[in-house]
């Protein structure tokens, strides 16, 4: 009965959850609620409203590495690139050209799209792995050069503060955290109206099929490489946006942003959470996020110094516990944690009825998943559309509604063209 | 002339690290199709393993017994990684990528927790530590070290793979691997063993780079790995010479430029892998396009 009625939830009923998280999410600066052992203070702390800036901001990042990862199918490791590049050409602008905050900011988002354009454009030419390996030297390239290039620019490794005069006084000082959090609230809400329009459109259908089958949609007569620079374009400058916002969070620049480990942080939460699927995407980078800040803080705390020494070394390593917990959700929980209310209710029904299976459900999902890198691996893959957009799955396809309906729609999308 | 020679010594030293990470990558991916973010891992491994030995036994009898450690620290973690993370993944080909990418980060980090993120000096017996004279250019010893392990693995595994039938084995499961599993072969054993072989250098890759840096510490390998991946990109991916000439090609522009103006090095090298794909209409192992 439950699967009947969440099957025909309909469109406005997806509309008036996203509002009502969109409305809460709006109000947390206003509630003086305490969560104990979640947060320090109440939720309207400084500390607290900062912590949860970082996490809104790094779900609007991985919305857009999603674009790249879950929709589009392609793997970058150079998108912490453009991170850099909008919070360095921001930053060098005003404290060394004396632009206005906002001016350098659209400056920073103009060297963006033009490094998309000209870096995608490249590095597209060559498919699966070598993609990631070369997407993955640029972003080497440019954090040598934001470390050691030119130091009086940059501030190599210590980064550099931003000028706090250029600072409009509302999004400076303890006291004004609540703007900078509804800041990042908005750059969140930025990247998932992007993405829903973007992946809804003609475009982003085909970007689903590229995703699903490559060589198909060349044989449509579509050209895949125009589709994939779209989305490495689009994805690029929301990534420049987001890393403006981090600087403002911050209050001046850090070359983090240009290391390897965080574009890689940026993967973990998008598989974290479910690729292509955007309520997994902002769970896992919330998640991570707030792992990852706690993490570093609770190292410190009496707890965890009371612990013998073997136990008390890895847990002050949140790398080590985050690149654990990957390991064990690509293993244990392939797609995601968005899969995990429909594996839940799987076992359930599957207690109930005793029939039920959700080895079908399993090896659509591993299907789905093996088109991303290898080439001869989905061109082998027999791939049905009608069986991955037919509802027949029953009750295990629900709640993951969203991609089952999108990836149906893909596919139809882009068969009558053939 | 001095500098020249002193320039191409350091280059080429570098091509020989770049050649030991490498190597062991590109056969993995040419047999499996697995790109492996944990090889930097096994190199920071294999480094620590050997500096903990060399810091309780001094001088060239701890070097003498670091070698060994470090090969098989290095290739008993990529064994255990093999038979532990990729095996099971088989059917899943990204997954294995992503779980690569967990140890990749884990690893380091676990490292860092038992050893501090503060690199750890490495102290040289004194015949190691000096220099060399070439036609006047004085060139730290350590360098001749590294080429010279570096031809010796590309001698020996030159050898065991035209030579043996294990080697047979891998070079057709580069080939076709469906193709060898329907002769009845065990991939399966060829793919472990691939797997420790590419740790082992990569084991030896995080001593040698101890030495020639005179420190190690948890980022050492992950720093390594990205241009490993650059020359493995170049080499063609599963191709034992094309890697070394690639290693030697990577290492050499790097100095070179580095000379010209320093952090020239790094960027040019993203440069020439831009070029090179630019210009090259063939795919990664090799094959037209």
């Amino acid at each position: 009965m439950n699967h009947v009625r969440s099957l025909m939830r309909p469109a406005g009923r997806r509309a008036a959850a996203v509002l009502l998280a969109a409305a809460a999410l709006y109000a947390v600066p206003y509630s003086t609620l305490r969560l104990p052992g979640v947060f320090d203070g109440p939720l309207d702390s400084p500390g607290v409203l900062q912590l949860l800036a970082v996490c809104l901001l790094f779900a609007g990042l991985a919305l857009s590495y999603d674009l790249l990862f879950g929709h589009t199918g392609i793997m970058s490791f150079g998108h912490g690139l453009f991170v850099t590049g909008g919070m360095y050409v921001t930053t060098i602008l005003v404290n060394h050209a004396g632009y206005g905050l906002v001016p350098a900011a659209l400056a920073g988002l103009g060297v963006g799209l033009a490094a998309a354009l000209v870096l995608g454009s490249v590095a597209l030419r060559v498919d699966g792995i070598g993609f990631a390996m070369v997407t993955l030297a640029f972003g080497q390239a440019v954090s040598l050069l934001v470390v050691s290039g030119s130091p009086a620019l940059t501030g190599g490794e210590q980064g550099q503060t931003l000028n706090a005069g250029a600072v409009p006084a509302a999004l400076s000082g303890v006291r004004n955290t609540a703007n900078l959090y509804w800041l990042a609230l908005g750059y969140l809400a930025v990247c998932a109206a992007v993405l829903w329009w973007l992946t809804t459109s003609v475009p982003g259908r085909v970007m689903r099929a590229v995703k699903e089958n490559e060589r198909r949609v060349e044989v449509l007569g579509l050209n895949p490489y125009l589709f994939k620079l779209l989305a490495f374009v689009v994805a690029g400058l929301l990534a420049t946006g987001g890393g403006v916002v981090y600087l403002l969070l911050l209050g001046g620049a850090t070359p983090v942003v240009a290391g390897s480990d965080f574009t890689l942080g940026l993967l973990v939460m998008v598989v974290l959470g479910g690729a292509g699927r955007r309520w997994g995407v902002v769970a896992g980078a919330v998640l991570y996020a707030y792992a990852d800040q706690s993490l570093t803080r609770l190292s410190g705390s009496a707890s965890v110094a009371a612990l013998p020494g073997a136990l008390r070394g890895p847990l002050q390593q949140p790398l080590f516990l985050l690149g654990v917990c990957f390991v064990a959700v690509v293993f244990f929980l392939p797609g995601g944690l968005a899969t995990l209310p429909a594996r839940l209710r799987a076992s359930k029904t599957r207690v109930g009825h005793g029939v039920r299976t959700r080895n079908g459900r399993r090896a659509q999902r591993a299907g789905s998943r093996h088109s991303g890198l290898s080439a001869d691996a989905s061109a082998t893959q027999p791939r049905s559309p009608i069986r991955r957009s037919a509802p027949q799955a029953g009750p295990n396809v629900l709640p993951g509604h969203n991609a089952a309906s999108s990836t149906g729609a893909a596919e139809e999308g882009v068969t009558p063209h053939g | 002339m001095s500098t020249l020679i002193l320039l191409t010594a350091t280059g080429l030293g570098l091509a020989a690290l770049y050649f030991l990470v490498a190597s062991g990558l590109s056969l993995i991916f040419g047999l499996m199709d697995v790109l492996n973010f944990a090889h930097g891992a096994f190199v920071a491994v294999g480094g620590y393993a050997a500096w903990t030995v060399a810091d309780h036994v001094a001088g060239t009898l701890g070097l003498a017994l670091a070698l060994p450690v470090a090969v098989a620290a290095g290739a008993a973690l990529a064994a255990l990684t093999e038979l532990l993370i990729i095996r099971p993944l088989y059917a899943r080909p990204l997954d294995q990528v992503l779980a690569t990418v967990g140890l990749g980060l884990a690893i380091p980090a676990l490292l860092q927790a038992v050893w501090g993120a503060d690199p750890r000096t490495w102290t040289l017996p004194a015949w190691l530590a000096g220099t060399l004279d070439v036609l006047g250019a004085r060139i730290p010893t350590v360098r001749f070290v590294l080429i010279a392990a570096a031809l010796a693995l590309l001698g020996a595994l030159q050898l065991l793979l035209t030579r043996t039938r294990a080697g047979l084995i891998v070079r057709a499961g580069v080939e076709n691997r469906e193709m060898v599993a329907a002769l009845g072969v065990d991939v399966h054993r060829a793919f472990t063993g691939v797997f420790a072989l590419g740790g082992a250098a990569a084991g030896l890759a995080g001593l040698l780079d101890g030495l020639y840096q005179g420190s190690i510490s948890p980022g050492d390998g992950t720093s390594l790995l990205i241009f490993a991946f650059v020359v493995v990109v170049l080499g063609r991916m599963g191709s034992l010479t094309g890697t070394a000439v690639a290693a030697a090609a990577v290492g050499l522009v790097q100095q070179f430029a580095n000379y010209l103006s320093a952090d020239l090095g790094d960027e040019s090298v993203v440069i020439l892998l831009a070029a090179v794909l630019l210009l090259r209409r063939r795919d990664l192992k090799g094959r037209p396009a």
